[in-house]
């Protein structure tokens, strides 16, 4: 190598697995720039979960869409846990909530954050093999908190990346990054998308050659999901407590969760899938399971008196093929694996009063 | 050496994440066995080594359960 030769540029990539990270990182690739993609695992991701927990949605392929896209662009992919961390980002968003506990611009600026962290240890540890800037596949005006004109210059301010976070999908709607000044990347072969139409990414992505890509489904966030917002909220009131496990957040995503006092939840499973999914918290958990018939498993979070117990065994009777029988035999399982048998009348369905479930 | 990652129980990407944390302290040559209970393990797995230069050997079923052996490749020079 001598003096005269370009220096490669180097990007961090910020991927979901969505077609928009997909295409912003080609458009710099096709600038001579290497990338590498990171995917932030924050415990609350779609990602997979809820198919990989249900037996009725095996049939579907399961994929991992940040790891495929990777594959497609000729990548590599960190995955980062940063679950604990994220919590601070959950419980205390500087930026507020969305329709739901969905703090999606202190979320932008959390992740841009660990992007720019990432390529400052990466310059400490390797120099000019490190990384020079940070991409995203943002579009201005298509999130209505995290991607507003007036939002996407909070999230480079205040994540620490100070210009050197770089929208290849909507750069040229907004002023120039430090990639673009220094000439690493060429500013007019970038895009000027915005808003919530999806057809120009389309149109991109077809003169790609991109024929499959993960179609938008609502969100890659549980955050952003009512009902699920909805459990969450519960959770932290029963416990008079803002704060989660990982256990806690990924309970949240499976089985009916029905409340009927105040000092405890049932979890109910709705199918095979998600039985074998809570079997693997028995050693966590008080359960539940009819043994005169089939019937779900259910946890018990909480502590039960004898009066609450006659309730639970009722109410999970009622979700049991014996419903409608006159008696049901439940076990009663500690988490230590001592366990006893009672009998109990299934709960009539008129008797489940609307305001237990919780969704 | 033969090594074991028991991810049983663990919803992706955490088993991919568990399997990438544990390569990194094995040496290039060494074969590692994911047992796993999700399902999406036997594409996410197999898609992240293929990606980081690692040899997928073999996956599988059994009952409830999957597997996928893979067998560690070259060091490459990542920072991170």
């Amino acid at each position: 190598m001598n003096d005269t030769t370009p220096i490669q540029r180097r990007a961090i990539a910020l991927i979901s697995g969505g077609l928009d990270s997909m295409l912003a990182v080609k458009v710099v690739q096709e600038q001579g720039i290497h990338v590498e993609g990171v995917n932030f695992f924050t415990g609350f991701c779609v990602e997979g979960h809820t198919h990989a927990i249900r037996k009725k949605d095996q049939s579907k392929e399961k994929r991992n869409n940040a790891l495929w896209v990777a594959e497609q662009l000729g990548i590599k992919l960190h995955i980062v846990d940063i679950s604990e961390e994220y919590k601070d980002v959950v419980l205390n968003p500087k930026h507020g909530y969305g329709a739901n506990l969905n703090p999606c611009l202190d979320c932008k600026i959390f992740m841009v954050n660990q992007a720019t962290l990432m390529i400052n240890k990466a310059r400490e540890l390797a120099g000019d093999k490190g990384f020079d800037f940070i991409i995203t596949g943002e579009v201005i005006g298509q999130r209505p908190m995290s991607q507003r004109k007036d939002t996407m210059p909070v999230v480079d301010r205040e994540s620490g990346a100070d210009g050197l976070l770089l929208r290849p999908l909507c750069a040229k709607n907004l002023p120039p990054t430090l990639p673009e000044i220094e000439g690493w990347v060429d500013r007019e072969k970038l895009h000027d998308f915005s808003g919530r139409n999806r057809k120009p990414q389309m149109e991109l992505a077809k003169a790609f050659g991109f024929t499959d890509y993960a179609q938008p489904a609502g969100g890659c966030c549980f955050l952003t999901d009512a009902a699920y917002s909805h459990k969450l909220a519960d959770l932290w009131q029963a416990r008079n407590e803002r704060n989660y496990e990982l256990d806690d957040i990924m309970l949240l995503k499976v089985g009916r969760h029905i409340r009927p006092r105040p000092h405890f939840k049932l979890i109910i499973s709705r199918e095979e899938g998600e039985n074998n999914f809570l079997e693997g918290y028995r050693y966590q958990f008080a359960s539940l399971q009819t043994t005169s018939c089939p019937g779900p498993l259910a946890l018990i979070d909480g502590k039960l008196n004898e009066g609450d117990l006659q309730l639970a065994a009722s109410i999970v009777a009622r979700y049991s093929k014996d419903r409608l029988a006159d008696q049901v035999t439940v076990e009663v399982r500690q988490p230590g694996g001592v366990a006893r048998e009672i009998t109990v009348a299934p709960l009539p369905a008129n008797d489940l009063d609307k305001q237990w479930l919780l969704a | 050496m033969t090594h074991e990652l028991d991810v049983r129980r663990l919803l992706c990407p955490i088993p991919v994440i568990r399997t990438q944390n544990r390569i990194k302290t094995l040496a290039e040559g060494d074969t590692l066995k994911v047992l796993a209970t999700d399902p999406g393990v036997l594409n996410d797995v197999p898609a992240w080594a293929r990606i980081n230069g690692h040899e997928v050997r073999e996956t599988g079923r059994n009952g409830n359960e999957v597997f996928v052996l893979l067998r560690v490749g070259k060091k490459t020079d990542d920072i991170f």
